[in-house]
């Protein structure tokens, strides 16, 4: 039995895009509390994904990401020069350049995926950068290329 | 099938307003491999705890979930009370439903709350099946600390580790410790001589018993990590013993031989065989070896004729030691930078315009001129003395970008030594701006204009040139918008601190970063400004960038309460969230040892039977990881992962999505 017959669908209404993000945990995770201390109102659309620094995140998550239902996938970390781990951001764009193309190839339509730089203090970026990254994804529908790609292979 | 246990918190109204806990608690009950749920008016509280550590002995849970606020406020707290229960603390997982649900979406009817709060949960619940029990990770440590530099931060750091009572090994590569504050006369803003102030720390530095002086020594290789550092000091040939020399000096009155001093920066001369200044610590004469003769072509040998315990011996060569430390504090200072770019101040060619540093060494009593203002070329005592500030400093063509710092108050410190040496002496500064940001400073340079007269122009100077024996300077006086000439008898020059020549070798082999003026960077400009991204590796000083005495002590302390820190506990330990290689997919590229920015990665032999290398793996320095995870998305062969956020467990989260 794979994980995914576990999974319940329990987003209310369907027509809502989800978007996933990768985040890292010293500037966007922390700037994405801030928004709450600060009782900010943002889009629900989003689930986040902590990870120690934007330069851990291997492409695939990104892929997996569309597989398993994601309509819009965004990574976002430490602005260039603030990395927690002095230089693991500059790797993540590297790889970022590197892959854009690789995923345009792959038919993933790059006004899905959004990178993004939210630092620990930029509680309204990262308000902002929800919203319009849900508005944008919202017009163009659900993805639906690659939704349950993941439950074929694993069967 | 796990056993996990999931507890919701209501913080009270917090979570509880927007987000039906009940529900998600309910709902959650339905997954495979969950036994236990709850919600709970507040998970933090002390009974709340307790019900925690209940729930996972009654149920016999093999990980838990709780789903409350951010982990950064209470990941710690559960994964302590989940320790005591029994449970690795690293098979607890908290979902950010406060921060990063309840509190932005405002839904009172609680339906965007509560299905967000599912989705989060149920993912956590995912990686945490997941989770591998983990151990911390406990690291010896050698407690002996290495001092590189012997300046005032390096000797306060020492001389603060060995009161902590930790063996401390002080590395200096002059013959002296005592570093630039032995150049400087007094000492702004109190006007304390520096010589008094520092050489009682400098004798202290060498007669505790927890300090080793390496003077004349150089650091050339550093390998290991935090609480294991081996090192490899030069300790360069003195040809003098340093055991039995009793530092009569006897060999320096006789030695025949005269060269420029490079502590008086070239305003006196010395001998061949010396000790740098009258008060240096070690007081034991070094042989300057390109320039004695017997040395270089086996004529004279006075100083071992005359040295009474017969401790020169000319055949001594250097003696490479190797130590084992487990924190280095570095602190090796800075200089200034060469005025021979300014040629339109005609530094080097007017030998009556001099830097600061050597107005330091005029005005000093145990200087050239025993502390009367002498100008260099005639040694007339000047008349007039102009002093041009930011000299290379906040120059970003010609110089540097950033502001020296110091330069203001010591010009001014600069000016009252010279009216109060040389009385009805005229000083005249050319300034930008008056820095004098310090507890008082600013009323130090209100003493110096008004009570001392100094005369203060903002503007810059554009031409400095030799006149019948004077030195003229010609700039701007901006705010009487003027062209003002002045006939001065010497000219004094703020330079620009710099980094040390070497400091970036340095930095290379200590694997520390520094910036594009090469100094040192700290781990954090303002919450970590003793440390370095290196673990183990501590700052003080001018290294840093350009900073007074004050700073630069309390620097010195600072970096040797964090060495005190690290020595507290035999063992160190650590979050053991650091990257693991499968040596068995391992194929050697290189790649992750490229991507790490802590150079972690080591290329471990793998060998026979026979003891021969068969092979080279990575290999990930527990001890110098930080647990990035770059090397783990660079890995080609998918043979590195990340403990505590596996490929495995960011997978089933995305799975569970």
């Amino acid at each position: 039995m794979g994980e995914h017959t576990e999974h319940t669908q329990t987003t209310g209404n369907s027509s809502e895009p989800r978007i996933m993000a990768f985040v890292c945990n010293w500037c966007t995770y922390a700037g994405a509390d801030l928004a709450g201390t600060s009782r900010m109102e943002y889009r629900p659309n989003v689930r986040v994904i902590k990870l120690p620094c934007t330069g851990r995140i291997d492409p695939l998550f990104i892929i997996k990401a569309f597989e398993n239902g994601a309509d819009g996938v965004l990574v976002s970390g430490c602005h260039p020069g603030d990395c927690h781990y002095t230089t693991g951001n500059y790797h993540a764009r590297r790889r970022w350049i590197a892959f854009k193309n690789l995923m345009e190839f792959v038919g993933i339509d790059m006004r899905r995926l959004h990178f993004s730089w939210v630092s620990a203090s930029e509680a309204i970026k990262w308000v902002d950068l929800i919203n319009n990254v849900t508005e944008e994804v919202g017009k163009l529908g659900p993805f639906m290329e690659y939704k349950g790609l993941g439950a074929q292979a694993v069967e | 099938m796990p056993r996990i246990g999931v507890f919701v918190c209501q913080c009270g109204n917090n979570i509880a307003a927007t987000v039906d806990t009940k529900k998600v608690a309910e709902e959650m009950g339905r997954l495979p491999g969950v036994v236990y749920t709850c919600d709970y008016k507040f998970m933090c509280s002390s009974p709340g705890q307790e019900m925690l550590k209940q729930a996972i002995k009654e149920n016999n849970l093999d990980g838990v979930i709780v789903s409350a606020c951010s982990p950064h406020m209470h990941e710690k707290t559960f994964r302590k009370a989940s320790e005591a229960a029994g449970l690795n603390p690293y098979r607890c997982e908290i979902t950010n439903i406060r921060e990063q649900c309840s509190w932005v979406h405002h839904d009172r009817t609680k339906a965007v709350g509560t299905v967000k709060s599912m989705d989060l949960t149920r993912m956590t619940i995912q990686r945490l099946k997941k989770n591998r029990p983990l151990d911390k990770i406990r690291i010896p440590v050698r407690k002996r600390a290495l001092v590189i530099g012997g300046g005032i931060a390096g000797i306060q750091a020492a001389l603060d580790i060995a009161e902590g009572g930790r063996e401390v090994i002080l590395v200096e590569k002059e013959p002296s410790i005592g570093g630039n504050m032995a150049r400087l006369s007094e000492t702004f803003p109190t006007m304390d001589c520096s010589q008094c102030i520092l050489t009682p720390k400098m004798v202290e530095a060498e007669l505790n018993e927890n300090i080793k002086l390496y003077t004349y020594s150089e650091v050339e290789k550093v390998d290991g990590y935090i609480g294991n550092f081996t090192v490899r000091i030069r300790r360069k040939s003195k040809y003098v013993d340093e055991e039995r020399c009793t530092g009569c000096g006897e060999c320096i009155e006789k030695c025949p031989f005269k060269v420029e001093s490079r502590f008086e920066l070239g305003l006196a001369k010395r001998k061949v065989i010396y000790t740098p200044f009258p008060q240096s610590v070690p007081n034991v004469p070094v042989i300057d070896a390109p320039n004695c003769p017997k040395i270089q072509k086996d004529r004279c040998g006075v100083c071992a004729l005359v040295c009474g315990p017969k401790c020169i011996d000319f055949k001594m060569e250097d003696r490479i030691e190797t130590v084992e430390v487990g924190a280095i504090v570095v602190a090796t200072g800075y200089q200034l930078m060469p005025n021979a770019r300014f040629g339109e101040y005609g530094y080097g060619r007017i030998k009556d315009v001099i830097n600061g540093m050597q107005f330091e060494r005029l005005a000093s009593s145990s200087g050239p001129t025993g502390g009367e203002i002498r100008r260099p070329s005639d040694g007339k005592v000047p008349d007039s003395v102009v002093f041009i500030q930011c000299v290379g400093s906040r120059d970003e063509k010609k110089g540097v970008s950033y502001c020296s710092k110091v330069c203001c108050m010591y010009t001014a410190k600069h000016t009252m030594l010279y009216h109060h040496k040389v009385h009805g002496g005229k000083a005249y500064v050319f300034y930008m701006d008056i820095r004098c940001a310090g507890k008082r400073y600013e009323e130090f340079v209100r003493r110096a204009i008004e009570h001392d007269g100094a005369m203060y122009l903002r503007g810059r100077v554009s031409r400095v040139y030799e006149r019948d024996g004077k030195v003229i300077v010609q700039g701007a006086d901006t705010l009487s918008a003027s062209q003002v000439e002045i006939e001065a008898d010497m000219v004094v020059l703020a330079t620009a601190i710099v980094s040390r020549d070497g400091a970036d070798t340095l930095a290379q082999r200590l694997g520390i970063g520094y910036d594009r003026h090469r100094f040192y960077n700290e781990y954090h400009p303002k919450l970590k400004p003793v440390e370095t991204v290196t673990a183990g590796i501590y700052l003080a000083g001018t290294c840093i960038g350009p900073m007074d005495i004050p700073e630069s002590v309390a620097q010195g302390s600072a970096a040797a309460s964090k060495v005190l820190a690290l020595f507290s506990a035999d063992e160190m330990s650590r979050e053991p969230i650091t990257a693991l290689v499968n040596k068995a997919t391992c194929n050697a590229c290189w790649d992750c040892v490229t991507a790490c920015p802590y150079s972690a990665i080591e290329k471990d032999a793998v060998k026979n039977r026979q003891g021969e290398i068969v092979r080279r793996l990575a290999r990930v320095n527990d001890g110098v990881c930080q647990g990035c995870g770059v090397c783990v998305a660079a890995c080609r062969s998918k043979s590195i992962d990340l403990k505590g956020y596996t490929d495995e467990q960011v997978f089933a989260a995305i799975n569970a999505f």
